[in-house]
């Protein structure tokens, strides 16, 4: 009986983080599952962080507690729940999937806390369900398939074929891009998610329908599956695939390992590359590299701007984070060292930035990445900012 | 709606079809003969994928790849079949389910340990790559030829050790009922292992086989074993030729439905309604149908001879 105590208590021990630091963060990311690739690119960002800033907020000391979404969001709301009530964090960032947010976001606004995006930027977030404590450092998803539509209008596609995963920020891509685009939607397939990993019946519709490009959205893992297919399918010669949050440093070197060179100079949009010339991105990027072997990606991008904004807060209510109005006060001025580059908060708390046009490109060590192109949209607010009526 | 779409969606649920049979062949037999639910028969497809491809990779070689992925799962099948599965026999299903699921869990964790929460991705050689022309301006990926080839030579090889070989017989035995086979001297514990071994082979063969196209992640084999058990509850458990109708039919049916059912509620529905009812209804419809033949046929299409519905 004593043993069983014992290591009872050994377990809670080990469990337990020890309270030592005056600022705790909960970071809810996707730690297993195959998608825990992305986790593993954030996490990593937030420790060089936490580096680069030696674990301080002004005179505070800071810790992230990370919490695993298991790539499913009533598992998201439980890790997310298990940070704010049982490791009382300070405040919860993170956050890839849309879904996972919209259903944690309550557990941390209802308790009172600061949460904020790295990654996900669902539609009702930004319109009608925005609140005053709940920021975003990504983008609403709506905006960059929205600047892809604006770049096939440059490009001069005139009918187009979408594919996408159906769940919120599928619809939100599509939706995105169809609002930009100006030519004709010839077919559209909304694919299960995150099941489906053969797109053969889509393949054979696409090839039927015969457009002159295709738009597709697959993040984590499924990209390169869909590309592979698109390539062996025997589409890509013929028809130039666009895409966005598909090829990244995570994707490309499977990519690079397969040898499917077809996807370089492939186009996408996006609102930050490696390349892009600032200070911050310029010592992110190398410092990265250096540590971990491998380029960022934009989700490790965001991740280490989710640390450098929560400091600027920090720092401007002088470490003193209960008081709430001082930190969402700072937080709406932004004015902190982005990668990329300045930016503006807009009213429902999703930035106002420039959009790129970004191309896959092989550096000069032959390591496939993506390369920052003109800018397709100029500082671009997201379309559900009207919707929002934020007290406070 | 043109004949070549068609065509193509017919092979494509064709080609599914294939993958489901591989998977459902060994689950069928399985469960009809030892009477075991085996979820972690999931987990044999993706070490399949995993161990396959490390093969390949390290022969630069994928037929010579998936060649010795068989001796290496029939090995692994009977080691998971010895050491763990054996004592699950006598215990009930809800115990079988419960450990085989930690079976998953582990099988899970541990090729996450061994090749990284990335997976792996198998290049194709050459000639397997591309389009093939199959006439009448029809034009379909040579692999998913081979993946189709490759099915039917299994399922007539299967269908030959079975309805041509002594091994067979004591398989059909088995499945029609094991006491009355186990009384007239057929070995049954050896009998279970070897059988075990082959459907680790099947479910191994059917995760390589799809890992070109779908790259081998953690985890993959668990949606594909929920398909595999719909499978052989519509085909009738313990019936390899049930199991193949069923896998082939399952696999049109949802292939067309996701590629028309949107379609056909265009008719009758407004665009936005359409695009979002569409694959929802298309991933219920082999669930529809396992309904419908349960309710018409609780034992399934072709259960083997003398077996009741519920053992």
């Amino acid at each position: 009986m004593r043993k069983r105590i014992l290591g009872a208590a050994a377990i809670v021990a080990c469990i337990s983080t020890p309270a030592s630091a005056d600022i705790k963060i909960g970071f809810v990311t996707t730690l297993t599952t195959p998608a825990a690739v992305i986790g593993r690119d954030m996490r990593d960002a937030v420790e060089l962080a936490l580096e680069h800033i030696d674990h301080r907020m002004g005179q505070e000391t800071v810790e992230v507690i990370y919490g695993d979404d298991e790539f499913n969001a009533q598992k998201g709301k439980q890790a997310t729940e298990r940070l704010v009530l049982r490791d009382n964090v300070d405040l919860v960032t993170g956050y890839i999937w849309s879904n996972v947010l919209l259903a944690s976001a309550p557990v941390v606004l209802n308790a009172d806390k600061l949460l904020i995006s790295a990654n996900a930027g669902p539609s009702p977030m930004a319109g009608r369900r925005c609140h005053q404590n709940f920021f975003n450092i990504s983008w609403q998803n709506d905006q960059t398939p929205m600047a892809l539509g604006e770049l096939l209008n440059q490009e001069g596609v005139q009918t187009l074929y979408v594919v996408a995963p159906n769940y919120v920020a599928g619809q939100n891509m599509v939706a995105g891009v169809e609002r930009s685009f100006t030519g004709e939607v010839v077919g559209k397939d909304m694919t299960v998610w995150p099941s489906q990993r053969d797109w053969s019946a889509e393949l054979s519709k696409i090839k039927a329908a015969g457009p002159e490009a295709v738009f597709m959205f697959y993040p984590g893992p499924a990209g390169p599956a869909f590309v592979k297919q698109y390539q062996q399918a025997g589409l890509i010669e013929t028809v130039p695939l666009f895409s966005v949050y598909t090829f990244d440093s995570i994707s490309l070197p499977l990519f690079q390992d397969a040898g499917i060179d077809s996807v370089l100079g492939s186009k996408m949009t996006q609102f930050w590359a490696p390349d892009m010339d600032n200070d911050q991105n310029r010592k992110f990027v190398a410092d990265f590299r250096d540590k971990y072997g491998r380029y960022p990606s934009f989700y490790a991008a965001q991740s280490y701007d989710s640390i450098f904004f929560i400091k600027s807060a920090v720092e401007a209510v002088n470490g003193n984070i209960q008081d709430l109005g001082g930190m969402r006060a700072a937080l709406r001025k932004a004015e902190f060292p982005s990668v990329r580059g300045t930016f503006r908060m807009g009213t429902n708390h999703f930035p106002i930035q420039n959009f790129y046009e970004r191309r896959v490109v092989q550096d000069a060590e032959g390591n496939w990445t993506t390369s920052v192109g003109p800018v397709v949209l100029e500082n671009h607010q997201d379309p559900y900012a009207g919707e929002c009526a934020m007290e406070g | 709606m043109d004949y070549v779409l068609l065509v193509e969606q017919l092979l494509n649920g064709f080609q599914l079809g294939i993958i489901l049979f591989l998977m459902a062949a060994g689950l069928t037999l399985v469960f009809g003969i030892m009477d075991l639910v085996n979820l972690a028969h999931g987990s044999l497809f993706m070490i399949g994928a995993f161990v396959g491809g490390t093969l390949a990779l390290a022969t630069d070689s994928f037929v010579l790849g998936a060649v010795l992925m068989v001796p290496a799962m029939f090995v692994i099948g009977i080691l998971l079949e010895t050491v763990a599965l054996r004592t699950l026999y006598r215990r009930s299903h809800l115990d079988q389910v419960l450990a085989t699921f930690g079976l998953i869990l582990f099988f899970n964790e541990a090729t996450r340990l061994i090749w990284g929460p990335e997976g792996l991705v198998i290049p194709l050689p050459n000639f397997l790559e591309g389009t093939v022309a199959l006439g009448a301006g029809i034009t379909y990926p040579v692999y998913r030829v081979v993946i189709i080839g490759v099915g039917l030579l299994v399922a007539l090889g299967l269908y030959l050790l079975v309805a041509k070989t002594r091994f067979g017989m004591l398989v059909r035995a088995g499945a029609s009922n094991r006491t009355m086979a186990g009384a007239l001297g057929v070995n049954i514990p050896v009998l279970f292992t070897l059988v075990f071994g082959i459907g680790a082979v099947l479910a191994g063969l059917a995760g390589l086989i799809i890992t070109p196209i779908t790259q081998a992640a953690t985890g993959m084999g668990e949606d594909v074993l929920i398909l595999a058990f719909v499978v052989i509850v519509i085909g009738g458990i313990g019936s390899v030729r049930g199991a193949f109708i069923a896998a082939v039919l399952t696999g049109v049916i949802d292939t067309m439905g996701r590629s028309f059912l949107d379609l056909l509620l265009l008719l009758v529905l407004p665009a936005n309604a359409a695009e979002s009812a569409g694959p929802a209804l298309a991933s219920m419809l082999i669930y529809i149908l396992m309904a419908g033949i349960l309710f018409f046929r609780p034992q399934g299409l072709f259960p083997p001879r003398g077996a009741t519905a519920i053992q």
